[in-house]
């Protein structure tokens, strides 16, 4: 019997607390210099998109990761010892996959406003 | 009732059918024998057969059991047809009139007992599920595990032939057992097993009275095939009565303890309210709203959302993810892991209870729960044990009336403009957390897989402007419905399953849409493809029984919470995650959910991959709905 228990870490809990904003907050990082297409593939392999969707969006408490806005040299250093999702050793992903899978992140398309999208601007409104 | 022809024991009924049994087979022989009429031979005058004697009686047991039941007032009986209620069944179609209870077929126990689940959540009371007493039950056991740990009543009358001598044959013997209830015991509330036609009616009172009595739960009551198939003893006509019901009042809190949390919230500065299973009817959320506005005190869901205690957009209402760190008061209500709300939680990468306080020191702990009167030990659902510094054994529903008149004495009017200042604070936080959650929400918003906040936010749209009601749960699509919608009425969310048992989130909705159905509600099922693998004939249950239900497929093609676990543990082993679908994954071939809402004689349409195409595609379902029958959206899905 399928049972659930809740406490899935694969994610980057500690980034953000579940803070849809971090991305979109934190400091400009420098531009990724990994390649964006293996790491679009790479996101796939090595499963990232389980917890963080395959746009990098994010899902309740595994937070949105798409333009990830901290640097590449601390994205590395976080996904080998995380706060809170499993860590990743070389073996399962090397540095050079890594920085490729950072530079596919960068490279996601920015959202489309809230304001420009009428189905969640509607949204806006308080409750009843 | 009056009888008008005499009855005749089972055993010599059964020695009459003996006799007449016999006979039939010497008939064959002799036609055998017989020569050919059309060959133009000459018949010889059929023999007469030899006298059978003919068993009837018009007062089985089982009518009286019915009369019982029926003063229960159940509206249905959810079952899978079982020989060992099989007089029952009878009675209920023929001597019942099969209305209240009315029979609903259904092709799992399981099923029964999860449509029974679901029912219980929106209309507060529990159907009637019968089941056989060995395989049924043992079909059915889950589901009942889910309706304990959940406390919602469900009454499950199960049949079984005790008595060796009545048992005909090798199936009867096999589906026959000493203690029918023995294997749901330790997750039942009561169980028990009548020796007589007024044992069971008194029994069946008190089994309806335990089961709707908070906390609430599942209860069994055995019916024994000879009480049910045999007459009713003439003697026992005049004396047989069906006993009266009346509710039981819940528990309510010990009026010094009520006292002490009133004092407890009305210093504090920075009270908190997080909500169980608190809402046990509509007038549970309008009391939690009252103490909420009076006290200007957050409310907060658990980590996933258990039942409709308060409105989602409510300026109290605060998002689950905001930790406990600034609390100065605390108080669970009804709550069944508070342990989790108030400490650090293990990542599931790490070995044991690696958790500490996430509250400050001096924080009071305050519990207000009727699971503290339960005495089960053996399934562990009670959660870890939580250090409070007051802890109210009632229900919490029942006792917010007396909650609410003690902080309200209280309450200076300086506590007053205390109050209405840390409103305004906690209202623009609420603000500012919906606009977080919308701007989330952007996010992926053309992907496909759908998105489970666009999924959500164009279910929205088309059911916004109707009497509409979740019933299924939210959680595997990130809790959107919550985040997104209007959630202000107490049937528009049913919540979770109770215990995590998959294979309740399909039937559940059934059952919750079969209450929906008389008040005209719009039931909408966000359905995940896994749970619905385990049983999908309840589609069919639907649909033969008129339920109007959009059930809307969040078809992420796996048990993507499992995968996540592999996942997890082939990190922590330093092994490969790529193979953690294996086991795990529903594809290779993909399931085509709309062929087998077909099958089962349900609109079924996708599935649908293109973001844009879901919202046609919901109002056309949505218009099948509305003329009273099931529809079913496949919709290809993000895994969360």
């Amino acid at each position: 019997m399928t049972r659930l228990v809740f406490a899935c870490a694969v994610a980057l809990v500690s980034w953000s607390l579940a803070s849809p904003t971090f991305a979109q907050t934190a400091a400009t990082p420098p531009a990724a210099t990994g390649n964006a297409e293996n790491g679009k593939r790479l996101f796939t392999e090595k499963r990232c998109y389980y917890c963080h969707g395959t746009e990098g969006q994010g899902a309740d408490r595994y937070p949105r990761i798409a333009r990830v806005q901290r640097g590449a040299d601390n994205f590395v250093r976080y996904v080998r010892q995380p706060a809170a999702m499993a860590a990743y050793s070389e073996q399962q992903i090397s540095t050079a996959q890594l920085l490729d899978i950072y530079a596919f992140l960068r490279s996601l398309p920015a959202p489309t406003p809230v304001k420009d999208i009428p189905l969640l601007n509607q949204l806006k409104a308080p409750g009843k | 009732m009056a009888t008008t022809r005499q009855p005749v024991g089972r055993r010599k009924f059964l020695q009459g059918a003996a006799v007449g049994a016999a006979g039939l087979v010497a008939s064959a022989r002799e036609a055998e024998a017989l020569p050919d009429v059309q060959q133009g031979a000459a018949a010889p005058p059929v023999p007469s057969p030899a006298p059978v004697e003919v068993f009837h009686t018009d007062r089985p047991g089982s009518d009286y059991m019915v009369d019982v039941l029926k003063s229960l007032g159940f509206e249905y009986v959810a079952a899978n047809p079982g020989s060992a209620f099989r007089a029952l069944h009878e009675s209920l179609i023929n001597y019942g009139g099969n209305t209240k209870p009315e029979l609903l077929t259904c092709c799992h126990e399981e099923s029964s007992v999860a449509m029974a689940h679901g029912y219980a959540k929106i209309e507060g009371k529990p159907i009637m599920v019968m089941a056989h007493g060995t395989v049924g039950l043992q079909h059915a056991s889950m589901a009942i595990y889910n309706a304990y740990a959940d406390r919602v009543p469900v009454f499950v009358v199960v049949g079984n032939i005790l008595d060796a001598q009545f048992r005909r044959n090798d199936a009867e013997w096999a589906h026959a057992v000493q203690d029918a209830a023995a294997m749901v015991r330790d997750y039942t509330k009561w169980d028990d097993t009548p020796v007589s036609l007024t044992h069971f009616g008194e029994s069946a009172a008190r089994a309806y009275k335990m089961a709707t009595t908070p906390p609430y739960g599942p209860v069994v009551l055995v019916a024994d095939a000879a009480l049910q198939e045999e007459p009713i003893a003439p003697a026992d006509r005049t004396r047989l009565r069906v006993p009266r019901v009346t509710p039981t009042s819940p528990p309510v809190g010990d009026s010094g303890a009520v006292s002490e949390l009133a004092r407890m919230l009305v210093a504090a500065d920075n009270p908190r309210l997080i909500a169980g299973r608190v809402a046990r009817t509509p007038k549970g959320v309008d009391l939690l709203v009252e103490l909420a506005e009076l006290l200007q005190a957050p409310v907060q869901d658990m980590r996933f959302t258990l039942r409709m205690n308060f409105p989602s957009r409510h300026p109290l209402k605060m998002g689950p993810a905001v930790p406990v760190t600034d609390a100065d008061v605390i108080v669970g209500l009804e709550h069944p892991e508070f342990f989790m709300n108030l400490n650090s939680m293990t990542p599931t990468n790490r070995m044991g209870m690696a958790s500490a306080p996430r509250y400050k020191p001096g924080t009071k702990i305050a519990t207000i729960s009727s699971s503290d009167l339960l005495t089960k030990s053996n399934y562990q659902d009670a959660g870890r044990y939580v250090e409070a510094d007051l802890a109210i054994p009632a229900d919490a529903e029942a006792t917010l009336p007396a909650l609410i008149e003690a902080c309200r004495r209280l309450i200076t009017p300086e506590r007053r403009r205390a109050f209405e200042a840390r409103g305004a604070r906690l209202a623009e936080d609420s603000r500012r957390t919906r606009e977080q959650w919308l701007e989330h929400a952007s996010s992926g918003w053309d992907a496909s897989p759908i998105s489970t906040a666009r999924l959500s936010a164009e279910i929205w749209n088309q059911i916004k402007d109707e009497d509409w009601s979740l019933v299924s749960d939210a959680t595997f699509i990130s809790s959107w419905p919550h985040r997104l919608w209007d959630i202000t009425k107490h049937h528009q969310y049913i919540g979770w399953s109770g215990a995590y048992g998959i294979g309740y989130g399909a039937p559940a909705a059934v059952g919750a849409a079969l209450a929906n159905r008389k008040h005209g509600r719009l039931s909408v099922n966000i359905q995940c493809d896994g749970d619905l693998n385990y049983a999908p004939a309840v589609l069919w249950t639907a649909a033969h029984h008129r339920i109007p239900l959009l059930t809307v497929m969040h078809n992420n093609r796996a048990y993507h919470q499992e995968r996540m676990f592999v996942v997890d543990m082939a990190a922590r082993a330093n092994r490969d995650v790529g193979r953690a679908g294996i086991g795990n994954d529903l594809n290779d071939p993909n399931i085509d959910y709309a062929s087998l809402a077909k099958a089962y004689g349900v609109y079924g349409t996708g599935p649908i991959t293109n973001p844009n195409d879901l919202g046609p595609a919901l109002k056309r379902a949505i218009e099948v709905v509305k003329r009273g029958e099931p529809a079913l959206v496949d919709v290809v899905t993000q895994a969360r």
